[in-house]
């Protein structure tokens, strides 16, 4: 298990590793640079900025220093906001953190229930229902869904914001915005697992030997039939801790996702290849967590493992 | 853990959970809460990049800056022309406006108490310029004497800069040229003071850590001080008890919240959230006007919007095809049925301000654009333009208004190309375009802050156009100490401009924001920096309500 675990970060350093060198790549590719803007810089000023922070030497000699800031402990200065990388990743974590903590609870609170009972009921009414209620979720974009909670709810609550982050009951319609569509996803990935599991011999032996449904489904059932599910929380989860930058525009919330957009639109090199190494070893860990949690229920995969 | 825990533990979660629900059950609003405590709540458009007055260029950071620090000459509150007391409390010129001594607030303080003196502005001065440092907007310092050579390393002494400290509250500062307007110049953020015995502490003149500017560490010389910086979510400021003025000051504080979706900050209003907004987008002002009519504001800016034409590409360098062009836009039309803002059609580049009569020289006519076309020998069928813009949706909605008209009246296909914000500046930049759309912001109320951009290798020029003619206009007001005839030789400057056509002027731009009705002494101004200390808010029974 622990070689496995070894492993799997070994070619998670990999992926991370590739995937800042691509951002490098692909940042610098993009036409125009951090100081292109509607008022022109005059060409000394556009030097003297560009030396600073090394934007003027070659990009093998910018990344190898950048490697080195990072071995430092430190990503860098943020080219248009002036401030270390660290510092402003560090501000804007927790409210992605919070939300996303909030959002994949609902998801799961939401989607796993409604999984199970559409597939136990599968080819019913309510199968059919919580099927489309769960394309539906997929289909509508958060920012549709996201001013309508705002509006709708909000709007009529006096108790609830439209936007803004203070107090946790601030938390409840971003959270759900990102929470209803992981929990659509979920409630068909779920759907799907319990439907293979209940077909099973093992069972059909359970029903025979008189146990309990609630105990087959919970004890039986689910153990194999959650497995599809938990794989794909793992991943969601880093994606939802990192922000969405939609949900954070809409409800005014000081996350991360806003980086992944603004970064990109100012080129600012740091900041983006910052925030790119955190998206990427969260869905590292994320996927590790997974690969733990469905050893840890699935004793076939610890044999092999 | 026995069940009667679990269960008692469950019942306290929920009411706590209860508690603080019914704890948020207030039945005041947020405004009407900041209302109460005397704080102005703003939406600010997106988190500042700094708030050092001398590292940032925007707008966003002006409207926290102008809280916190004080140039030397102060904004009146309803009237950009007239200029108040600011850190100097009287000022002189001489006879041709080329040397100006100010005396600044014999009781002017940072907020830490710390006399503000001459010292101070020499630093500040001497820190923007400095050709190490790389201040972005150093270039609006060039009116000084010397200042340019030095910022751009040509002159390595700061003493060549015709700046000197008479005394320790006396300050004379000597222009490269009559420059009536310097009491507008001093009022832009890069004019403004910085405290340096702050910045020595934290890491020197040329140090660009942002050390100085964090909450706790600022200390400035306006009616505010900083009190609280959340990254991305707030900035807090409270008025400062060591302003030179403070008796006037009649907020407890302002907070900045950085808004950037504007329905977002357009819901925030109507729900009571906010005191005035940043903005208002164009899709809401038809809705606001009629749901909030007392709350809707629509007021003229500091600001022109224009095509550029690439005047370097073949078939544009034809004089008569660019009138053309011109002459078949019905800019009104696109104000009534897309902007919807109450801005004015440009029949010019520079709006009326002062003095300066806008010229009259563009305006929408089908025939005479047909006429141009004739005349210029061109083919429309033959012609193939492309009309470069942004990627907002308004930008394209307003790009293929331009298509259709060209379309209809000249009979010339013109195709629209989109491009994201920085891509698009790059295509501009290095005249990768045919046609563009384009914008300009006053930074002070003097027409050269929109003509000194099309001269000859200007950054902004960014139309490869460019007239001897034109400069030596220029050149001559800059010479001319009579202000009226100054005036008058800026207006021949962009006739000339314009009767060559190397830009299409649309509109002039207006401010459409949402104003609380509890805030009180908050007037139109076209450059929109509405001096906080003489904002109130007073109590309303009436909130906006659709």
């Amino acid at each position: 298990m622990l070689s496995t675990i070894l492993s799997r970060l070994g070619q998670g350093c990999i992926v991370v590793f590739l995937l800042l060198a691509l951002t490098f790549v692909l940042i610098r590719l993009m036409p125009g640079d951090p100081f292109t803007s509607d008022k022109a810089l005059p060409p000394h000023i556009k030097e003297q900025n560009e030396k600073r922070f090394k934007l003027n030497e070659s990009n093998l000699v910018q990344f190898t220093a950048y490697l080195k800031t990072l071995a430092q402990g430190e990503m860098g200065i943020s080219i248009t906001r002036e401030q270390p990388v660290t510092k402003i990743i560090k501000s804007s974590f927790p409210a992605s953190a919070i939300l996303g903590i909030a959002g994949i609870i609902i998801a799961v609170c939401v989607g796993v229930p409604a999984g199970i009972l559409s597939a136990l009921k599968k080819n019913s009414l309510i199968d059919y229902g919580t099927m489309i209620l769960a394309m539906l979720g997929i289909s509508v974009p958060s920012f549709v869904l996201a001013p309508v909670l705002a509006s709708g709810i909000a709007g009529n609550i006096p108790f609830l914001k439209v936007a803004g982050w203070g107090g946790a009951l601030d938390w409840f319609l971003p959270a759900l915005t990102l929470g209803l569509a992981t929990a659509a996803y979920l409630a068909r990935i779920t759907r799907g697992g319990m439907l293979d599991v209940l077909n099973q011999d093992f069972i059909r032996t359970a029903k025979a030997k008189g146990v309990p449904a609630l105990k087959i489904i919970l004890k039986h059932a689910l153990r194999g039939g959650i497995i599809p599910a938990i794989a794909y929380v793992g991943p969601a989860f880093a994606m939802l801790i990192t922000g969405s930058f939609i949900v954070e525009t809409i409800f005014q919330i000081p996350g991360m996702g806003q980086h992944f957009v603004n970064a990109t639109k100012e080129r600012d090199f740091f900041l983006l290849q910052g925030v790119v190494i955190v998206l990427g070893v969260l869905i590292v860990i994320g996927n590790i967590a997974a690969d733990i949690a469905l050893v840890a229920i699935n004793p076939r995969l610890r044999e092999t493992s | 853990m026995s069940f009667t825990r679990i269960h008692s533990i469950f019942i306290l979660l929920s009411l706590a959970a209860l508690a603080g629900l019914l704890g948020s059950c207030d039945s005041q609003t947020p405004v009407e809460r900041a209302t109460e405590a005397n704080i102005l709540v703003l939406g600010n458009s997106a988190e500042p990049a700094a708030l050092d007055p001398q590292i940032v260029t925007g707008v966003i950071e002006s409207n926290i800056i102008t809280a916190l620090f004080e140039g030397l000459c102060g904004q009146h509150p309803s009237n950009d022309g007239k200029h108040l007391p600011g850190a100097a409390a009287s000022w002189t010129h001489n006879e041709n406006f080329t040397v100006w001594t100010f005396s600044l607030q014999p009781n002017g303080k940072w907020s830490d108490g710390t006399p503000v003196t001459t010292a101070d502005f020499l630093y500040a001065y001497e820190r923007i310029l400095h050709p190490e440092f790389g201040a972005k907007y150093a270039s609006m310092l060039y009116y000084i004497k010397g200042a340019e050579a030095f910022n751009k390393g040509e002159a390595k002494d700061f003493s060549g800069v015709g700046l000197r400290a008479i005394d320790s509250h006396t300050l004379e500062i000597t222009m490269r040229a009559p420059i009536p307007f310097l009491p507008d110049l001093t009022k832009h953020y890069t004019w403004y003071p910085v405290p340096k015995h702050t910045i020595e502490k934290h890491g020197g003149m040329l140090a660009k850590n942002g050390e100085w500017t964090k909450a706790g560490n600022l200390v400035s010389n306006g009616p505010f001080t900083l009190s609280q910086w959340v990254l991305f979510d707030r900035i807090e400021c409270k008025s400062s008890p060591t302003y030179w003025d403070a008796a006037t000051v009649k907020l407890s504080g302002i907070h900045f919240l950085p808004i950037s979706n504007a329905y977002t900050e357009a819901r925030m209003f109507y729900n009571n959230q906010l005191h005035v907004t940043y903005t208002l987008a164009p899709e809401l002002i038809s809705y606001s006007k009629d749901k909030y009519p007392e709350n809707t504001r629509l007021e003229t800016y500091l600001g022109s919007n224009f095509l550029r034409l690439n005047v370097t590409r073949p078939q544009l360098s034809n004089e008569h095809l660019r009138k053309a062009l011109a002459h078949a836009v019905n800019s009104q039309s696109i104000i009534d049925n897309i902007l919807q803002g109450g801005q004015e059609q440009a029949t010019g580049l520079v709006p009326n301000m002062g003095e300066y009569k806008a010229a009259k020289v563009m305006f929408y006519d089908p025939d005479l654009a047909k006429e141009h076309l004739k005349k210029s020998g061109l083919n429309p069928a033959e012609l193939s333009l492309t009309l470069l813009t942004t990627d907002k949706e308004a930008a394209k909605v307003i790009a293929e208004a331009l298509q259709d008209m060209w379309r209809k009246t000249l009979g010339i296909t013109v195709n629209i190309r989109q491009s994201e914000w920085k891509s698009y500046q790059k295509a501009m930049s290095d005249l990768d375009y045919d046609i563009s759309t384009g914008g300009w912001i006053g930074d002070y109320p003097d027409p050269t802050t929109f003509l000194d951009m099309w001269k000859k290798g200007d950054g902004n020029n960014r139309t490869g156009w460019s007239s001897e003619q034109y400069e030596q206009l220029l050149g001559t007001a800059e010479l001319t100490e009579e202000p009226v005839q100054r005036i008058r030789a800026l207006e021949e400057a962009e006739k000339v401009l314009l009767s060559e056509t190397p830009i299409i002027p649309l509109y002039w731009y207006t401010q459409c924001y949402l104003k609380h009705q509890s805030v009180k002494g908050w007037h139109p101004l076209i450059l929109n920096n509405h001096p906080y200390k003489f904002i109130s808010l007073e109590k309303t029974t009436s909130s906006p309500k659709p």
